[in-house]
């Protein structure tokens, strides 16, 4: 009788926190003595926040804890606002990995000419069944998926990105070459509608080709050119929609087609871009398009500010630092050029940041999301400030999609969103205290496995 | 564009660059003749040749030595500096364009550079009846892809014939019922006659596009509502070949096929401005001359297919004699870095003269890619694109001291030489650098690492 009680209590218990956690959180909470990061401003040595009802009620160095507030003690606790993916698939369980950047091969080289890019995920499903003999075909264009229609509180991985410091992610659908649109979610919420902060966030573009031999696009030009064709049928189909509207006679009317109709609602473009060469097609491209596009990848970014300042580009940076290959051949050694870039990668948020290019930061195929603290630690060891680095994680990914009047930083109003360390948040082991998601308390998991990966399968 | 910015910049902001004179050289103009003299370069131009020229106050002086100075090698058909080459999953791929994926850091460009090539054209591949639009750019190591550009050349695209586009791809077995082999992602056409069906087709569609928007324009200029058709990537290209603006390299082997595509560019009412490889090109050479097509063939390649069986060393001189301007390229990164002893095989296969021979990788690419006006020769006006060779080019001992390219140096073989010593020690430091940090990486990884 008693051991079953015990076995009861644990797994009611496991329920508790695995699943919605802490539902018993009252709607009022203050953290008081703490040191507040707000990000929009200077930071606060010591002062209090006040969560109501999900939203930030106050915040600063003379605020009073209300009467009808539970009380978190924060003497030798940092409060930040929590982090934001600024590129990822959380939430969509279904998703593909994230394990490569779209566009060639990772830790070195360059591919051989003509070789198929790397394919970051597996190969998308045939959208349609006959081979692709041309863009009129839609190969590989999803572009009507919203990340918002498919996201589930019940993905395995949000635990893991929640106990790092995690508590919102823009999320995307990520197969084919035009995979869909995405979504700003936070990383918990009773249901998947309470999870979605804005739709749609963007539409995400990769540069992924069937490889020779298969049907179109082959090539990365080929992916290029139907990316091209796509645009210049959307701008068609717009004008031809509008003018049948209002002249319906003596006009054929203009066929419905989905994938435009996707690529219309985008608000922007997420392109894959790592190195100057790929930086500078990129940029061209979406002038010549005229696509708001948010550039991913920029490994060797730290190359191409001269370019990213004259285009006024915007940089997702992937904090999955490029390593030596883990099975490489001990008897051949890199290329220099490998070495470099390499070597620099992790100096390309201190460089971006020095030239004035906008940019935020996101986990791309970062091991564990308690990896990401390390990853930005490097990147502030090669040159860039503390601040600059949290506003990365934070703001400045608010700013990139828009909702940075809601998100992003500690300010009265905003959706309380909120982590909770001791110590630094950019260290080799950050030490996660709480997580606060829309005001609701989840506890960080004590030691988490690695990154529920199943999940992603 | 950059380039243009910074030249703008120069003019307006800064004194203008010193000029230089290249002098004590053994000038091989291609065009005007061969003598001992000096070149003087100003604003990436060459103003002055010949035996004797007046030396403007101030300027940096080159002496070569009594080496030899010609002008930049021009390579017809080359597939470096591009990040994929062929579209294949289509027959007319004229939508794609190497322009898209042009790379400035590919190791083959500076390569070709210390090969005394100082301009190329990207070809897409021959994979398809109709290829992709190709890019002619400059060996401008070290600049970026608006860098590397030739501002200004005419467009031109590929077209291909023989074996190359006629290839289906594999039937595949995979995912069908019962395994029978799967048809339906074979690629037409199957067969020559095909080619010729396929090309014909794509311009007889290009006629029909090309009409639809001279009528959507009638329309619009009528004052009537009308929905715009749709702008095709696919016949833009080939709507351009109809009108003149684009250049048709074709490749080609067989001399029937060769002559098809003369009479089928007759019928649609285009000019085909070069054949490429052209192997058979010596049994229809009076056919060739004709068209007023060019030719750029290989010095001495055959029986590695085929359709090249009946090629002949002696090719580039009949073709030459018979009138047909020809030219000579590597189609190889390997090969482009000495292509000046390729064009010296002429003298041996054929009898051609040493100015002749210079003149297949100079003047004759040159007119073949409408830039006779600015490449090609040293002459007065001409941009200074010059290589210094240590012996005369046609020697198989001669190396490639100093490149030019707009009057700059972009090779220097002494500091070539000296900045290799420089690359190895760097590479040592960093691969030191990242062997100490190895282990501490693996220390802090922790729980087995996998994808998220």
């Amino acid at each position: 009788m008693k051991y079953r009680n015990a076995w009861l209590c644990s797994v009611l218990a496991l329920l508790g926190t695995a699943a919605f956690a802490n539902a018993e959180t009252p709607s009022v909470i203050a953290i008081r003595n703490a040191r507040i990061v707000t990000v929009s401003g200077p930071v606060i040595a010591k002062g209090t926040i006040v969560m109501r009802n999900g939203l930030i009620e106050a915040v600063g160095a003379s605020v009073q804890a209300p009467a009808d507030a539970w009380i978190v003690e924060g003497e030798g606790l940092t409060v930040y606002p929590g982090m934001i993916d600024g590129l990822s698939t959380l939430g969509l369980p279904n998703a593909a990995s994230m394990d490569a950047a779209p566009t060639g091969r990772r830790g070195g080289g360059a591919p051989p000419a003509d070789a198929p890019a790397t394919p970051a995920f597996p190969a998308a499903p045939p959208v349609t069944a006959a081979i692709a003999r041309g863009p009129e075909d839609r190969p590989s264009n999803t572009s009507y998926l919203l990340a918002a229609d498919q996201v589930s509180p019940t993905d395995r991985r949000l635990d893991a990105a929640r106990s790092a410091g995690f508590t919102s992610a823009v999320t995307f659908p990520n197969r084919g070459i035009f995979a869909g649109q995405g979504a700003v979610v936070n990383l918990a919420g009773q249901k998947a509608g309470n999870m979605v902060l804005e739709s749609p966030a963007g539409l995400y573009l990769s540069m992924r080709s069937s490889g020779f031999g298969s049907g179109y696009p082959s090539s990365i030009m080929g992916v290029i050119a139907y990316i091209r064709q796509i645009y210049l049928d959307a701008d068609q189909y717009k004008t031809a929609k509008e003018i049948y509207a209002t002249n319906p006679l003596g006009n054929n009317r203009p066929a419905y087609d989905k994938t435009l109709e996707g690529v219309l609602s985008a608000p922007r473009v997420l392109i894959p871009a790592s190195n100057p060469k790929e930086i500078e097609r990129m940029l061209r491209l979406a002038q010549e398009l005229k696509l708001k596009a948010v550039l991913y990848g920029g490994e060797e970014a730290h190359r191409a500010t001269d370019v990213l300042k004259q285009f006024n580009g915007t940089m997702l940076v992937n904090l999955k630092w490029p390593e030596k290959a883990r099975d490489a051949d001990p008897e051949t050694t890199d290329s220099l050029r490998a070495l470099e870039m390499r070597d620099k990668a992790p100096s390309t948020p201190a460089a971006l940041a020095k030239a004035g290019v906008k940019f935020a930061f996101y986990a791309g195929a970062v091991d564990r999301p308690q990896d990401v603290g390390r990853a930005v630690k490097r990147a502030i060891d090669a040159g860039l400030s503390a601040d600059a680095a949290i506003r990365a994680m934070t703001l400045g990914v608010a700013e990139i999609y828009g909702v940075a009047n809601r998100l992003g930083s500690l300010d009265k109003g905003k959706i309380a969103n909120i982590v909770v360390t001791k110590g630094d948040l950019f260290q080799d082991r950050p030490d996660v205290k709480y997580v606060f998601i829309d005001g609701t308390k989840y506890d960080p998991a004590a030691e988490t496995p690695a990154a529920g990966a199943e999940a992603t399968r | 564009m950059k380039t243009a910015f910074l030249f703008l910049l120069g003019a307006l902001c800064l004194p203008a660059a010193p000029p230089i004179v290249i002098q004590n050289a053994n000038v091989l103009t291609i065009t005007k003749g061969s003598f001992k003299g000096s070149v003087v370069i100003q604003d990436g131009k060459i103003i002055a040749v010949g035996e004797k020229v007046d030396i403007p106050a101030g300027a940096q002086i080159i002496d070569a030595g009594g080496q030899y100075l010609m002008p930049g090698i021009i390579d017809a058909h080359s597939h470096i500096a591009a990040d994929s080459i062929n579209e294949g999953a289509v027959s007319v791929s004229s939508m794609v364009g190497i322009e898209d994926v042009l790379n400035p850091e590919d190791i083959a460009i500076q390569r070709a550079l210390a090969g005394g090539v100082t301009t190329a054209n990207i070809l897409h591949g021959s994979a398809n009846s109709i290829g992709g639009k190709c890019m002619v750019i400059k060996t401008r190591w070290g600049k970026d892809t608006a860098g590397i550009q030739f501002e200004g050349a005419k467009p031109g695209i590929k077209f291909a014939l023989g074996e190359n586009p006629k290839r289906q791809g594999m039937p595949t077995t995979t995912g069908r019922r019962g395994g029978g082999a799967d048809t339906a992602n074979l690629r037409y056409p199957g067969t020559r006659m095909g080619v010729e069906d396929v090309i014909r087709q794509a311009f007889t569609e290009a006629k029909q596009y090309q009409a639809e928007w001279k009528e959507y324009e009638a329309k619009k200029a009528r004052g009537q509502i009308v929905i715009p058709p749709r702008r095709d990537l696919k016949l833009e290209p080939l709507v351009e070949v109809l009108e003149g603006k684009r250049l048709v390299h074709a490749h080609c082997y067989r001399a029937d096929e060769i002559l098809m595509l003369l009479r089928v560019a007759d019928d649609f009412g285009f000019k085909i401005k070069t054949l490429q490889h052209v192997l058979e090109g010596y049994k229809v050479a009076k056919e060739i001359a004709a068209h007023g097509a060019g030719a750029s063939t290989f010095s001495d390649w055959w029986a590695y297919k085929v359709e090249a069986f009946d090629a002949i060393p002696y090719n580039a001189a009949i073709m030459h004699k018979k009138g047909v301007l020809v030219s000579l390229n590597s189609d190889s990164a390997e090969l482009m870095r000495r292509l000046n002893t390729e064009a010296g095989k002429t003298v041996k296969y054929g009898g051609l003269t040493e100015t002749e021979a210079l003149a297949l990788i100079t003047i004759n690419p040159a007119k073949q890619l409408d830039l006779d006006h600015r490449i090609g020769s040293i002459e007065a006006g001409k941009d200074a694109d010059l290589v210094i060779y240590d012996k005369h080019p046609l020697s198989s001992f001669a190396k490639v001291q100093k490149v030019l390219i707009d009057g700059q140096v972009y090779f220097d073989r002494d500091k070539d030489i000296s900045d290799r010593n420089q690359m190895e020690t760097k590479k040592k430091q960093l691969l030191e650098k990242e062997k100490q940090q190895a282990p501490q990486q693996k220390k802090q990884g922790g729980a087995a690492r996998r994808p998220v």
